[in-house]
């Protein structure tokens, strides 16, 4: 039976970039506010899973064609690399840096390491919520 | 090098996870593996030497200031166990080429024993009790995928209730690390072993003790809590029982004796007897077992249970030669039940079937096979120039000296059914008319004993070069013995 989704498709596509943006705040302001790079990518992740909802799964894959395995795996490797750059300047593990930078649009902006290990985290669990619910929604 | 002492947790960390890029292509899989393994293992021998030289080494993440950060810390009993479970893996690895089968090897099995190795390496260096149930959780998650894959009927079953069980302990492992939290109010092991001294005997110290006991107890199965070890342990394939069997015990004895010697030291009567209690009656729970079942899996999987009661019987002691003796014997026992279970899994390939009772004569067709196993299994029940003996010799001449003189009559005579579990295998499987041999090529059976041979002969070198491991051994016996040797290392220049 074919039903015909219009108004969601419709919403969707609107409300999907409202998440998205959402999601890219929480994980900027994780520093100073609530959120972080795990409620950041669960809302990304949210954000896939209505389009899932909306659409299904073959659409969903041509528009985001992404192995999210991968998608784990650097974001793995960048947490490991920016808690490893510690080893080069010889003190110990994990051990964080920041500096404040001028940056073209933002101005007078303060980069710290750990923003770097929370992009890690981000895509991590996007990687890893993706892949749970694609295995089991998907049915091939 | 200041971070030496993470090298054994980060690079098995950082190979599983590049190998998580490419799952289908088996060779490059298996080139990267062999690498990272023997990478960590030469991370691991200098860290060995560098505890050796320089003392226990500690390192809190981050540059805090040490309760307040992460403290990972290297001890020699630490060091010595990260060494022996990477050489445990590479062999297990090296064994699994030929053993394991392409669907697995493309189904994330390397990367599975590498974040597995990362969990071990993990809790074993740790120096945060929390941080402990974190590398815990790391282990546990990669072996559920580890004995779950490849989805056979039983292992799907067998599955369950292993991840029943262990998400129970994990749970309890929390409200333990809670009530300890509020108790002295901080994390960092070096810590809480400070803080507790000063506290003084206190009932509610005790009753965390025995939590404690209760939570490594289900992990490391001593006695009441073992009941889900030779469901689970007999379900995985051969080389992911080995890795199993040799390592994921051992990390329950380690956390226990570690609790036990560093936290616990104050209610020494009541904590320490009751564990001397459960690993006698853990001895003979195992004894039982290991002579009751006609399966080569149930009977290797026994003696784990006999020897996690050995070695507790040696920390419980709580004197120099028990304590030696234990850290003898826990080595000892991590590198022979690895050899043991390689070792049956190439007679399981052999004969088809794991039933004793199905299988004879393999001595004519493959002799090199039936006098290594005589070897591994001498050298369990701890015949002299043999791994096994020094170990349990010491564990005994503690007893003594603490008196506890039935308990060491029990250690003793625990060896005789050892021996004799394993030997009614070299009967059985070797002695008598050929029946039950199917024949696997020539060279699969080489390529399988290969590895084995090796681990053999890592074992054998162990029990004759024990002298040369008196120094190492007694280094870390000193560090379970004396906790303030632990906490000056952790505290260095701070306090």
């Amino acid at each position: 039976m074919k039903t015909n989704d219009l108004i969601i498709q419709t919403t969707t596509k609107v409300v999907f970039y409202i998440i998205f943006l959402f999601s890219i705040h929480i994980f900027f302001a994780g520093h100073y506010t609530p959120g972080g790079g795990f409620v950041g990518g669960l809302l990304m992740s949210s954000a896939i899973v209505l389009l899932l909802l909306a659409f299904d799964l073959k659409t969903v894959q041509a528009m985001l064609p992404v192995n999210y395995t991968v998608v784990t795996a650097i974001g793995l490797l960048i947490a490991l690399a920016t808690a490893s750059g510690s080893i080069f300047f010889n003190v110990p593990f994990f051990t964080h840096a920041f500096d404040y930078y001028n940056l073209p649009l933002l101005g007078k902006t303060s980069i710290h390491t750990a923003m770097f290990f929370d992009t890690g985290v981000y895509l991590v669990v996007v990687g890893v919520t993706m892949t749970i619910i694609q295995m089991i929604g998907g049915d091939e | 090098m200041i971070n030496l002492l993470l090298f054994p947790v980060l690079i098995p960390f950082l190979f599983a996870t590049i190998l998580l890029f490419f799952p289908k292509k088996v060779k490059a899989q298996r080139i990267m593996v062999t690498i990272g393994l023997l990478l960590s293992l030469i991370s691991a021998i200098m860290l060995l030497i560098k505890v050796k030289t320089d003392g226990v080494q500690a390192i809190t993440l981050g540059s805090w200031a040490p309760p307040f950060g992460i403290t990972m810390t290297s001890d020699m009993i630490s060091a010595l166990l990260v060494t022996s479970s990477i050489i445990i893996s590479l062999f297990v690895v090296w064994y699994s080429f030929t053993s394991i089968g392409e669907d697995r090897e493309k189904a994330f099995y390397y990367p599975a024993i590498l974040f597995m190795l990362t969990g071990v390496n993990g809790a074993f260096t740790t120096g945060d009790i929390f941080n402990m149930f974190v590398f815990f959780e790391v282990l546990l998650m990669s072996s559920y995928v580890l004995i779950v894959l490849g989805g056979e009927k039983v292992q799907l079953r067998e599955s369950i209730k292993y991840i029943l069980v262990n998400i129970v302990s994990s749970s309890l492992f929390v409200i333990t690390v809670g009530y300890l939290y509020s108790v002295v109010g901080t994390l960092n092991m070096a810590d809480i072993s400070v803080k507790l001294a000063t506290i003084g005997q206190s009932g509610i110290v005790t009753v965390i003790a025995v939590l404690f006991l209760v939570v490594f107890g289900i992990k490391g199965a001593i006695f009441p809590l073992f009941f889900w070890l030779p469901g689970s342990y007999a379900a995985p394939p051969l080389p992911v029982l080995t890795l199993f069997g040799a390592l994921l015990t051992k990390v329950g004895v380690y956390a226990i004796m570690r609790t036990y010697t560093l936290f616990f030291t104050t209610d020494v009567g009541f904590t320490h007897e009751l564990l001397m209690i459960l690993s006698i009656i853990t001895i003979v729970a195992g004894c039982i077992g290991a002579l009751a079942y006609f399966d080569l899996k149930q009977i290797i999987i026994y003696n784990i249970v006999i020897a996690v009661g050995v070695i507790l019987f040696g920390a419980s002691t709580m004197n120099e030669n028990g304590m030696l003796g234990s850290v003898f014997y826990l080595i000892h026992d991590i590198l022979i039940k690895g050899a043991l279970f390689l070792l049956i899994g190439i007679i399981i390939k052999i004969t088809g079937t794991s039933d004793l009772r199905k299988m004879g004569g393999l001595m004519k067709r493959y002799p090199v096979l039936a006098w290594s196993y005589l070897i591994a299994a001498f050298g369990l029940a701890g015949i002299p120039p043999l791994s096994g003996f020094v170990g349990k010799l010491l564990i005994v001449q503690g007893g003594f000296e603490g008196e506890y003189l039935w308990q060491s009559i029990f250690i003793l005579a625990s060896s005789l059914i050892v021996l004799l579990s394993a030997i009614r295998i070299f009967i059985y499987a070797f002695w008598g008319e050929e029946k039950g041999v199917k024949d696997i090529s020539i060279k699969t059976y080489r390529h399988l004993l290969a590895p084995t041979i090796c681990l053999v002969i890592v074992t054998v070198l162990y029990g004759i070069g024990s002298e040369y491991l008196v120094p190492f051994m007694t280094d870390a016996a000193t560090v379970l013995l004396d906790p303030s040797v632990y906490t000056d290392a952790v505290f260095g220049g701070v306090k």
